[in-house]
């Protein structure tokens, strides 16, 4: 047993998962609101962290202005999509909207491939890194950030759905369409809100892993990773969606350290996710905190 | 599935409803399309024979996803996992046990629809979008598995396969592959008309259209999905196992989730539920990427490809339009283009009174 490896590994596992649980709860916002099961969620990550790293480098913004830029951006993308693609398709089979995200995930891929190349670039140096020792444990100090910035983003959320005017209604829309609209809310702008603050959140942790790890089309398996979490802490609920993430975050790394000890069967911090997914669908298919109306045959 | 009948055009037997070419016109047209089939290496040189083996290979799985997703309304997100299954499958049946080619095809579909059986164990009790997640999992787990089982995909180095051989007649060239890839699709495109006239195919459709009301009419919905799915397997299987002896190579990369997507692509593209539309979007499918290339093409030199490094970037131009050509199809022609053909064929049988 090497147990300070397991430790750094649970550490990882915890920021990993924060950021898998900020952009699990953006695709919640987006489900929660219009039904519509997004898997161009990866894709938020990657638009946001390559137009943010644009600003950076070509443009020599200063961080903040950059980063505020791309956050206005990626509210009026998010906004644009929704009404272009996803308003035409309302009432369509669940099958269409899926196949109509999964269009926007290749065709947003690719585009960022064919402008930006193939290769992981590294942002402009923005904070100092330094080692930082927690628990004995040696942290890189964006790591921390990260962290940080994943549990601000999530105390946004929480304030955002319960004191807020738009939270509120937001929460009136996904609790019923037909008594919202007669008490004088507007759907299809709480729709288009929806994916607005959706992929604005989502730039936001792809501007952080941008910053971490380098932006490159990896960013976009975040939007893929997103899927055992949020059926883990079921579909529909926020604060699943952060467990969810977390969890999947942790189980990674585990099974890392396992495969590594153990296993020898190589590549299982990739697949073990989805391995929890298929036995959940089987088990528990709502999830530990979704509702539990999903038909079941 | 003739939903648009034009006036005048009475049936007047249940025989009459059912058949699977209702006009003399639409007999005729077949064999017409298959004499120029045949008749194509005579004209076309060896790339464009490439083209429509592949478009013949692809419909064969888009045709099987489409009876997954078309007609039985459920979704997989993991069609590509299985085509490579079967590739892989044919491949290892005649490495380790010399079975021939010939035979080994069918096993390897046969083979694929039990592993998609596995799969669809989850499509049992899942519909819609849970279903497409599960079927996302298996994509990536049976990728994980292909890149690990070196004694059955040849690991990182991909697999040699052999050529199709019968009674000496060995098929290693796209002229004589063409045939072979032909004769399969008849058989596959046949079976599955003919599977929807039964009433296995009668349950799949009202699975689809009111699973509570099929499930009161007596149809086991278990039963039909996970059999779906399986049917869907074995069509993906097959077309996997042609595909491997046709490029005589099978690498362990290509059967990723973009594939998949693109089957997707075609099924939607070409029509949902309906069964020449899938041939129809696999041709759409495998045009696409030649029409993009030959735009890039006609504009190498030019002011705009320098601008935009469209000779360099080919293949992500590719992506997009595929990309694209889903949501536009999904938002301008959702019924894909057999509907489109089907009110072609109206307009003009109508002609000039069409109102």
């Amino acid at each position: 047993m090497d147990s300070a490896l397991l430790l750094q590994l649970t550490l990882n596992g915890l920021i990993v998962g924060a950021l898998y649980g900020v952009v699990a709860m953006s695709f919640v916002l987006i489900y929660k609101a219009s039904q519509v099961v997004n898997f161009a969620q990866g894709e938020f990550l990657l638009v946001g962290a390559w137009v943010c790293w644009w600003l950076l480098t070509d443009w020599q913004l200063p961080f903040w202005l950059g980063f505020l830029v791309t956050l206005a951006f990626m509210t009026a993308f998010g906004m644009i999509l929704q009404v272009v693609v996803l308003r035409p398709l309302i009432g369509e089979p669940v099958i269409s909207v899926i196949m109509a995200t999964i269009g926007l995930g290749i065709f947003f891929q690719a585009l960022m491939k064919w402008i930006f190349g193939v290769f992981a670039k590294p942002f402009p140096p923005i904070f100092p890194v330094e080692q930082v020792s927690v628990l004995g444990l040696q942290v890189q100090s964006v790591y921390l950030l990260s962290l940080g910035i994943s549990l601000l983003i999530m105390l946004g959320f929480a304030w955002f759905f319960t004191l807020s005017k738009h939270g509120l209604a937001m929460r009136a829309t996904a609790f019923d369409q037909q008594v919202a609209q007669s008490l004088g809310i507007s759907v299809p702008r709480v729709f288009a809100m929806s994916w607005a603050i959706s992929a604005m959140v989502s730039a936001l942790a792809g501007v952080v892993v941008g910053v971490v790890n380098g932006v490159s089309s990896a960013l976009s398996f975040y939007g893929i990773k997103v899927f055992p979490a949020v059926i883990l802490g079921g579909l529909d609920s926020v604060v699943g969606a952060v467990l969810g993430g977390l969890i999947v975050g942790l189980l990674e790394n585990w099974a890392q350290y396992l495969d590594a000890h153990w296993l020898n069967w190589g590549n299982m911090y990739g697949v073990a996710p989805f391995y929890a997914l298929i036995l959940i669908l089987l088990i528990k298919p709502y999830g530990l905190f979704g509702t539990k109306n999903i038909e079941r045959v | 599935m003739a939903t648009l009948a034009p006036a005048g055009d009475f049936r007047t037997s249940y025989r009459a409803d059912m058949t699977i070419f209702p006009t003399r016109g639409s007999r005729l047209a077949l064999w017409l399309g298959l004499a120029l089939v045949a008749a194509s290496p005579l004209v076309f040189g060896r790339y464009e024979l490439g083209l429509l083996i592949n478009i013949g290979i692809m419909g064969i799985a888009a045709l099987g996803l489409n009876i997954l997703v078309g007609f039985t309304g459920q979704i997989s997100i993991g069609h590509a996992a299985f085509f490579g299954f079967g590739a892989f499958a044919s491949a290892y049946a005649h490495d380790t046990w010399h079975i021939p080619v010939v035979l080994c095809i069918p096993l390897a579909g046969i083979a694929t629809a039990l592993v998609g059986l596995v799969f669809g164990a989850p499509a049992a009790r899942l519909k819609g979008l849970y279903l497409a997640i599960a079927t996302l999992a298996a994509q990536f787990i049976l990728e994980d598995f292909f890149a690990r089982a070196q004694w059955f995909t040849g690991g990182v180095a991909g697999r040699i396969t052999e050529p199709f051989a019968l009674f000496g007649w060995v098929a290693d060239r796209e002229e004589s592959f063409l045939y072979v890839v032909l004769a399969w699709v008849i058989l596959m495109f046949l079976g599955a008309a003919n599977l929807l006239r039964t009433r296995d195919g009668r349950a799949l459709v009202a699975v689809r259209d009111h699973y509570l009301s099929a499930e009161m009419m007596g149809i086991n919905l278990a039963y039909y999905r996970t059999l779906s799915f399986g049917i869907a397997s074995f069509y993906a299987g097959i077309a996997g196992a042609l595909y491997a002896h046709y490029l005589l190579f099978v690498s362990v990369e290509a059967f990723n989730i973009l594939f998949s997507i693109q089957f997707l692509g075609m099924v939607i593209i070409g029509g949902l539920g309906s069964v020449m539309g899938s041939l129809m979007g696999a041709a759409f499918m495998v045009l696409l990427p030649e029409v993009v290339q030959a735009g890039a093409d006609a504009l190498a030199g030019s002011a705009i490809d320098h601008a935009l490094k469209l000779g360099a970037s080919i293949s992500f131009l590719r992506e997009m339009a595929v990309g694209a050509a889903i949501i536009l199809f999904l938002i301008f022609e959702p019924d894909g283009l057999a509907h489109r053909w089907r009110l072609i064929k109206a307009y003009w049988k109508l002609y000039p009174f069409s109102h």
